[in-house]
Order: C-alpha cells, then structure tokens, then sequence
C-alpha cells in the first residue's frame, strides 16, 4: 500500500431513502477524502444528510434507506459492495464509530467489562485476562479514574461524560485507523466536552488515527479539525483548509453560518440571520438546494452548481456566485 | 429603578422519601436516611426591570431550579422572593394572579412543552381568554396579532403543533408566553434544542421583542457564547450556589472566580483555531452529597486548607461585581 492513500476516498457517494412519499435523497453526491492523521469536521444542520454519509461509510444504513451510487475506498479497497462478513470484520476493528447517546450504545444489564471484552474478542483470538488487561488500558488511556474498578459498573453508574469516555475506549481497543464520530459531545456539559476534546485530540497526534467530527457546532470544529466539509441538503457546499473556509468563506450558507455564531459578532447587535429553514428532502428546491435562502441568488440557481475552485485549488465551492471577500 | 425580582437568600431543596421498603428495613434496625438535594442554596439576586440577565452553569447546577422558583413553578423552601417590591407569600389573591400572569417562562423543548392535541389558535388565545385580557369576539384578531409578532403566518392558526418545525415551535412558544402581556421572560435553556441558522433567528426575534415591549428576560443557558452576546449582567452558578455575578463585558474580559476561569477556557471558539483543549479536572459532583466548603474545591486549581472547611461568602470585589472565592481575601 503505498503512503499516499488517504485512509478514507469517498467518490460521488449517493444514499437515497426509497419511502412511500418519495425518494428521500439525504446524500446526493458527496465526496471527500481524509488523510493519515487527519481530522475532518463534517458540518451541518439537521437533515444535511452528514450522519447519513457516517452511517454510509460504516455501512449501517437501513433499508429503505440504500447506498444508490459512488464509491467508498478504505485504505485503497472498495468497500461499497463489500460482503456483510467483510464489513463486520472491518467495523469494530479498522472503523470505529461514536454516536451521540452514550447510554444508546451500551447494553445497560452488562457490566463495562463483559461488554469491552466481548468487543476485544471478537476480532482478536485472545483469552479472557489479555482481554481484560486490554480493556482497562483503553480506560485508562481515556482518562477513568481506577480503570480496574470500573470495569465492574454498569453502564448506569457512570455519569453522562464518563459512559462517553466508555464509548471513546470501545472505539479505541483495536486501534482503528478511523474514527468516525458522530455528534459525541452534543449531549455533554462544557467542560466535560473540553475534557473529551482534550482527550480525542491527543489520541490523533499520538497514534496517527484518522477521524471524522460529525457535528452541527462550528465553533468545536474550528478547535479541532485540520479540513471541513460544510454540507446542505445532501450535498457538500464547501470544503477546504480551516483557515480557509472559516476566515475567508465562498459559499453564502457557509457565510451565513459563520455570521449567526454569536460569538463572532457584536454584543447587542442583531444577528446576521439566513432567513427560511432547510428543506425538506421530499421536496427539494429545483437547482441549488440553498437558493430559496440565498442572498446572491438569481436566475441561473436553477440549475445546479458545478464544483469550482475561484481562489485556492483545494478550497472547493458548489456555487455559481461565491463570495469574493473575506468573511463579515 | 425598581427591581423587578428580587430573591434573598432562597433556598430549593427535593426531598426523596422513603418508600414501604425501606421504612420496613428501618423497623427491622436497618438505617436508611432520606436524602435531601440541595438544588438552590441560598441564592440572593435582584432583576431589574428591563434588565437582561444570564444565568449560566453546566447541568445539576441548579440553573432551571432557580428559573422555576422565580417564575413560581416551584415554591422556595426557604428564603424570600419579592415581585415588585411584594413579598410573593404576603401577596392577596389578585396581587399573586397579576404576578402568575406578568411572569411567563420558554422551555427548551418546545414539542414536550406544547400541547400535541391543541391547535395553536388554543394554545395562544387560551391564557388570554380564561384571564379576561381580550373579549371572546377579538381573540381571533388578538392571536394573529400575537403570531404575526413571533414572525408566524397567522393562515397556520389552525394547525397542531407537530405541522411545525422546531424553530416555528419554540416560536410559538414564546406567542404563548406574550398572550398575557407579561413584563418579564424566564428563558430556559429556550434555543438549545435547535439549528444554529434558526438559533440566531430566534435570538434576533428575542432582542426585537425586547425592544417593542420592554422586556426583562432571565436567560438560562450553558452556551457561554449565546449568553455573552445576549445578556448584559451574568450570574455563574455551580452546584446549587452563585459563584460569580458580573456585568457581561466584564466577566468575559476578567473572570475572578476560578471556576469561571475555567469554564470560559473550556469554550470552543469559532476564532481560536487549532485549539490546544486543556481540560478541567474531575466531574460535577452529586448534590445530594456536595463537596464540604467550597463546592468547587475538589476541582480547583488554587484549593487551599481554608476551602476544604469554611464555604465562601458572595461578597462584592468590585462595584456591581460579585464573587465568591476566598482568594479575593488574600491581595
């Protein structure tokens, strides 16, 4: 394999939702790739389709739900058509995901110990006490306090940020070479979401693991990741550098996003709002998805954007009438 | 000016009793205590009016406690809430009906906080009817008056509230809340729940209304970003207690309490690239079982002996600048 594979290629990915009201097409067309090490912030509003594309990867989307079209390459394999078996030896062990509910993911009647040895031993042929040695590193190695001890509690005797941590270790016993985390701090107070931050940032520098940051938060995403796709209605709008798609934005939607954080704009001053909501997938806006809320749009929005690069090569931009300045 | 809410020394306390089980364990010798959580101990504040103010805290600190004690959800355990000067336990019936009313508090989730079988017409112009504040031939008008207000399409009155999104929802929401005229907005956790796009309209519509009708607001929010933006004095609390009480600008620029210190640091910032995250050690602890002295002192970088014993006082460092660390007796 040579170095340059990225660990993670997605091509034109497309995962449609056959229902009976109509095709639901929640991904349309997504690629993107993520390097060795890399940290990549997906970012979107609800039903942008960014937890439905970490589902695609992991291949748990359910029907009606079907990958339509596209590739995923894994390492260099394509592992769109891949067998069921393939895939269950690939997730848990070479992909990990993280959900957002914590208490979702772990059994509540199994101890913290029958679940993570289970999870060593199903892709590892190793006995019971290497298991477990195993398991109460990646504890410790996620900051649990006693990791020896712990193993003996119950999902519900952990508190929210620490059944988090839980989560993180499970995702972490076979080294995977990419984490793909969907939302995982959403749920948790401030400072426990910088401890967990802290946490998985570290684990990226040291161990070379790459990861996924599937989150509708900016401001996290600025902090931690080195690229980021920001994605509407199934599709990616804008992906580049950080510094490049948060100082100097080129699609409107990303503008308007960065403009509404409170944080960046005058204390008392109205903020800058993208009027209208998403639209529904059903029901989708004829061209460009976003132009019904778009400030610049006009006559050719009505058909869909092709992918340019106006000021940089790998600051790519869906739209017909980026911005040109840097951001508000 | 008037203080439009004034607590001294207020006090919120749940009571978990012993069930038949473990009154039968104690008969038989066993010793099971009920266990009281101190969810609001001893909070003393003054709202002005037309004031807006922030109470910001991570989950268990009690922030919602207080919110529903100041809008009268909860009655205090102790300690004293005056609502325009009156004492809310003194008050005569048409005083404590004219406080009920002028009150009004938002949720954070406005699916579980609407009711599902009601059409919004019902929903908004049913406060107002049963208080007489509009004659039953004018609610019609009164309801899109109040729709119109929110930035809802009054042709939608008929519909139920799962027709909605979540923005539209928490949108009327907040038409409920202005039905009956109120003079002061208890914000709980209200744009929490939904898309940033929409938080900022909804942020936008509350600094309008505050405007054409000269509301104060009590906002209560973990988003430090939001609250900064929004209030212009903030209220820290932790575990129960107020910690730090600060003109916004200030406490973002100088936070004096340590446990502010940190909360600010943990903040990710859309400006800060990069970030190197340090965390804070240690969890939140129980409050059924807080830490003695100073709560925060488990966790504090600059504990010392005297914070393990002897819990500090809220004491003013500054003018209009409140904190509660024994620090401040050192310099």
């Amino acid at each position: 394999m040579a170095s340059n594979t990225p660990t993670l290629l997605v091509e034109d990915l497309k995962t449609y939702f056959y229902t009976k009201a109509g095709v639901a097409k929640a991904v349309d067309g997504v690629s993107f790739s993520v390097a060795k090490g890399e940290v990549l912030g997906l970012v979107g509003e609800s039903g942008s389709g960014k937890t439905v594309t970490g589902f695609s990867i992991i291949g748990l989307v359910d029907p009606p739900g079907k990958v339509a079209g596209g590739r995923i390459l894994f390492n260099g394999e394509d592992i769109t058509g891949a067998s069921e078996e393939r895939m269950r030896r690939l997730r848990g062990s070479r992909i990990a995901m993280i959900f957002q509910d914590p208490m979702m993911t772990l059994n509540p009647v199994l101890r913290i110990d029958t679940q993570m040895i289970e999870a060593v031993q199903a892709h590892d042929k190793v006995d019971r006490k290497t298991a477990f040695e195993r398991s109460r590193d990646a504890l410790g190695q996620v900051g649990i306090p006693s990791p020896e001890e712990r193993l003996k509690a119950y999902p519900h005797q952990f508190s929210g940020g620490m059944r988090q941590r839980v989560a993180i270790a499970i995702a972490l016993l076979h080294k995977p070479d990419l984490i793909i985390a969907d939302e995982p701090t959403t749920a948790l107070d401030v400072t426990i979401q910088g401890q967990i931050l802290y946490e998985v940032q570290k684990l990226c520098r040291e161990r070379g693991m790459s990861l996924i940051w599937i989150t509708h938060d900016l401001a996290v995403v600025a902090g931690l990741a080195d690229a980021i796709c920001v994605m509407y209605a199934g599709r990616i709008v804008e992906t580049g550098a950080i510094a490049q798609v948060i100082d100097q934005p080129l699609h409107p939607y990303t503008h308007g996003l960065i403009g509404s954080v409170p944080s960046h704009n005058r204390r008392g001053q109205p903020l800058a709002q993208i009027p209208g909501m998403a639209p529904s997938l059903l029901n989708m806006p004829q061209g460009c998805a976003f132009h019904p809320r778009c400030p610049r749009a006009d006559a050719k929005c009505l058909e869909i954007p092709g992918v340019t690069t106006p000021r940089q090569p790998d600051h790519r931009v869906r739209c017909f009438h980026p911005h040109a300045g840097a951001a508000a | 000016m008037t203080a439009m809410i004034e607590l001294e020394s207020v006090s919120k306390r749940f009571m978990k009793r012993l069930d038949v089980a473990e009154k039968l364990f104690n008969l038989m010798g066993g010793d099971v205590r009920e266990q009281t959580v101190h969810a609001v101990d001893k909070v003393s504040l003054a709202i002005a009016e037309g004031e807006v103010v922030g109470l910001v805290g991570e989950s268990g600190c009690g922030k919602s406690t207080l919110g529903r004690v100041i809008a009268g959800i909860h009655p205090s355990s102790d300690g004293t809430v005056r609502f325009k000067g009156h004492d809310i336990e003194k008050m005569s019936h048409a005083e404590a009906k004219e406080w009920a009313l002028q009150v009004q508090m938002i949720f954070q989730d406005p699916m579980s906080s609407l009711n599902p079988r009601l059409r919004v017409r019902d929903i908004i112009g049913e406060a107002p009817a049963f208080h007489g504040l509009v004659k039953s031939n004018e609610l019609d008008d009164y309801v899109d008056d109040m729709m119109l207000r929110v930035g809802l399409d009054p042709s939608f009155r008929r519909r139920f509230p799962h027709q909605f999104s979540g923005g539209q929802r928490q949108r009327i929401g907040i038409a409920r809340a202005l039905a009956v005229k109120p003079a002061f907005l208890v914000c709980d956790e209200a744009i929490a729940a939904l898309d940033v796009s929409i938080q900022a309209q909804v942020i936008n519509l509350f600094m309008r209304l505050r405007a054409e009708l000269g509301l104060t607001y009590l906002f209560i929010s973990h988003d430090l970003g939001v609250v900064e933006h929004l209030s212009e004095r903030v209220v820290i609390m932790y575990l129960g207690r107020v910690v730090e009480i600060a003109g916004t600008e200030e406490l973002f620029a100088r936070p004096n309490h340590p446990y502010t210190v940190a909360l600010l640091g943990e903040v990710p910032r859309i400006d800060r690239r990069g970030q190197t995250f340090v965390p804070i050690k240690g969890e939140i602890p129980s409050p059924i079982n807080p830490p003695s002295g100073c709560h925060f002192h488990p966790r504090c970088p600059h504990a010392m002996e005297r914070c393990r014993v002897e819990q500090p006082m809220l004491r003013e460092i500054a003018p209009g600048r409140y904190s509660a660390c024994h620090l401040n007796d050192q310099s």
